[in-house]
């Protein structure tokens, strides 16, 4: 994000109640204008009450939501230059696709003539113009998200919602919406806020990412920030897959926290701040970073026995016992190369660890 | 899987529907065949006539019948008209109001009034308009009607109701619509075969009503139902037939398009 990029929403400080429960405890994020921002969470972590918030379907308990610098927050949704593609598309069952498409034009004051043929260009930016006179019942579920998204678009909103619009298509439809999404977003130049608890769609999707969990931001960053450097314990579980080690912080020296984990093993890592000398906190190592070899290659390595190997097509993934802790996930590409690092249950090997590779969290 | 002949084909059940069949439509049958009845007896059959359905328009009783009709009609066509209109209001409440604490209360109280004895609602409404000094006339019938063909009006449009969850207004809210446009343009249309459904139901409702009439409507002026009870009160005469024939089919015709209009389904 360049810093002169506008703000396209502020939330400042949201608290959102329904009666004695807390739904969004202070939750302050700024999202740029033409930016993919993704609300991350399971569910029940408040991402979807934000985003109604945001849409206008639920009021503000405390705090302020600005749009381009105009506070929006007790406007009515009619109001909001918003719009929204909703996890059922929620299309008008009595319309047709061109008339469900057209709605929020008509809305807007213009002739119904015009409304139709600004629809019809948003059908064909979907590619659905053929179906411009059908009820949306008599379309597929992909096309009915299609036919979603072109209405929600119609009205060139400055901010697009989606609320999980992919959860109802199957794996491979979902996997190419994603992309298309993706370009639609850059072709339009509108900032999209998408709701989704899938996270390899918000990895695949986002220029940002806020990850929350119990009504609060957990942490804001892009998908390889996220990714590669978690800030606490929900965030690296939820995030992909990891190896969680409860470690203790001997001492930190010369930038580097030296770490024990019981069992005789020691490692060195980046010190974080918050993580001070004899805190017991846990340690985050990704499969991806580690391999596996019978002598140490890196000056970070552990011992383990290897228990299990289970391949799953483009991956080999190594369950190994270290003695100490839980069992251990390590992951070799399904290639020459990482089949090399591949060995049999019940031999001893090197757990070797790519500097960078541990990551301290706050717990 | 047993095919759904075989199931049912058990001894003795083709009898016992047949049974049940002539039990419930044979009086209808005798009454519709004897309408057309040439004779005057209303049990021996004088050959095949429409005498009896002239003399309801033109004979001696047509006066009473004309204007008992009018009332009937004109008192179902308002009674039903409003109690739509405030039973789509009640309805729209529900679907607006969410999940509100007295929600199932509240569809109680609506609905409620259909399991009252009739003759206890006659009772009280009867008592409601002498204590408030109200004159018993063709307004007080009309204002007994509309209440309670409310509850009969609200059940098909409240099933209805069931498939159209909140997000359709919001989704118009959403697009730039005001709460009356985001009604006239989409949920309307959504609950349009509910409301045709609730309509029909209770203007048959208020167009057959007998007892809570009889006690509302004071002297000199009739509808349909009880001025054929006063004139059977006098003798049966094949007239009264021709005319009950004439309901039958105008109930049987508004019921089944009731039924054919509720089941159109628009929200999918």
């Amino acid at each position: 994000m360049t810093k002169q990029r506008p703000i396209a929403i502020d939330i400042q400080k949201v608290v959102k109640r329904f009666g004695d429960f807390t739904a969004l405890k202070e939750v302050s994020v700024s999202i740029g204008d033409n930016e993919f921002f993704t609300l991350l969470g399971p569910s029940g972590c408040g991402k979807t009450t934000l985003l109604r918030m945001i849409a206008g379907f639920e009021d503000v308990t405390a705090g302020a939501i600005f749009l381009y610098d105009q506070e929006i927050a007790k406007l009515p949704p009619n109001k909001r230059p918003i719009n929204t593609v909703f996890q059922n598309y929620a299309l008008f069952p009595t319309m047709s696709v061109l008339e469900n498409v057209g709605f929020g034009l008509e809305m807007q004051g213009k002739s119904r003539a015009e409304a139709r043929r600004q629809a019809g260009e948003m059908l064909e930016l979907v590619q659905l113009s053929q179906f411009a006179h059908r009820k949306p019942s008599q379309l597929s579920g992909g096309q009915q998200q299609r036919v979603a998204l072109a209405r929600a678009l119609a009205p060139k909103p400055r901010v697009l919602l989606l609320d999980e619009p992919l959860s109802a298509l199957d794996m491979k439809l979902r996997k190419s919406m994603q992309l298309e999404l993706k370009h639609i977003q850059r072709e339009t130049g509108i900032t999209f806020i998408f709701v989704t608890h899938d996270q390899e769609e918000a990895l695949t999707m986002s220029d940002r990412i806020a990850v929350m969990s119990a009504g609060e931001v957990q942490q804001l960053g892009t998908a390889r920030d996220i990714y590669e450097n978690p800030r606490n314990m929900f965030v690296a579980d939820f995030i992909g897959d990891t190896n969680l080690l409860e470690v203790s912080v001997d001492k930190i020296e010369n930038g580097r926290a030296t770490c024990h984990l019981g069992g005789g093993h020691e490692l060195t890592c980046d010190p974080v701040a918050g993580v001070d000398t004899g805190a017991r906190v846990h340690l985050s190592v990704r499969p991806e970073r580690l391999f596996l070899s019978s002598e140490p290659e890196e000056v970070e390595s552990l011992r383990g026995r290897v228990v299990e190997n289970i391949f799953i097509g483009t991956d080999i993934t190594t369950i190994l016992d270290l003695g100490v802790g839980p069992q251990f996930r390590v992951r070799a590409s399904n290639s020459d190369r990482g089949n090399l690092r591949v060995f049999e249950p019940g031999q001893n090997v090197f757990v070797n660890m790519e500097r960078g590779a541990a990551r301290l969290l706050v717990d | 899987m047993q095919t759904g002949a075989a199931r049912f084909d058990f001894p003795g059940f083709k009898v016992l529907t047949f049974l049940c069949l002539f039990i419930l439509y044979a009086p209808l049958l005798v009454v519709t065949v004897y309408s057309f009845n040439d004779s005057r007896s209303i049990t021996t059959w004088g050959g095949f006539s429409l005498r009896w359905y002239v003399d309801v328009f033109t004979g001696p009783d047509s006066a009473k019948f004309q204007s008992a009709a009018f009332n009937s009609f004109s008192i179902a066509l308002i009674a039903a008209t409003v109690a739509t209109a405030i039973a789509t209001s009640a309805a729209l409440a529900m679907v607006r109001g969410g999940r509100f604490k007295l929600r199932t209360a509240t569809f109680g109280l609506i609905s409620l009034p259909i399991l009252v004895p009739e003759i206890v609602t006659a009772v009280a409404m009867l008592i409601f308009f002498n204590a408030i000094g109200f004159t018993r006339g063709y307004t007080s019938i009309l204002i007994a009607h509309i209440a309670f063909c409310i509850p009969f009006a609200y059940l098909p449009i409240s099933a209805r109701m069931q498939g159209i969850e909140g997000v359709y207004e919001q989704a118009a809210m959403d697009l730039y619509a005001g709460r009356a446009q985001a009604f006239r343009r989409v949920l309307l249309p959504m609950m349009m075969p509910g409301i045709i459904s609730g309509f029909l139901l209770a203007f048959i409702i208020s167009l057959d009503d007998f007892i809570i009439t009889n006690f509302v409507k004071g002297a000199g002026i009739e509808t349909l139902p009880t001025a054929i009870f006063g004139s059977v009160k006098q003798g049966l005469r094949p007239n009264i037939m021709a005319i009950s024939t004439m309901l039958l089919v105008f109930s049987t015709v508004i019921v089944t398009l009731s039924w054919l209009v509720s089941r159109i389904d628009r929200t999918k």
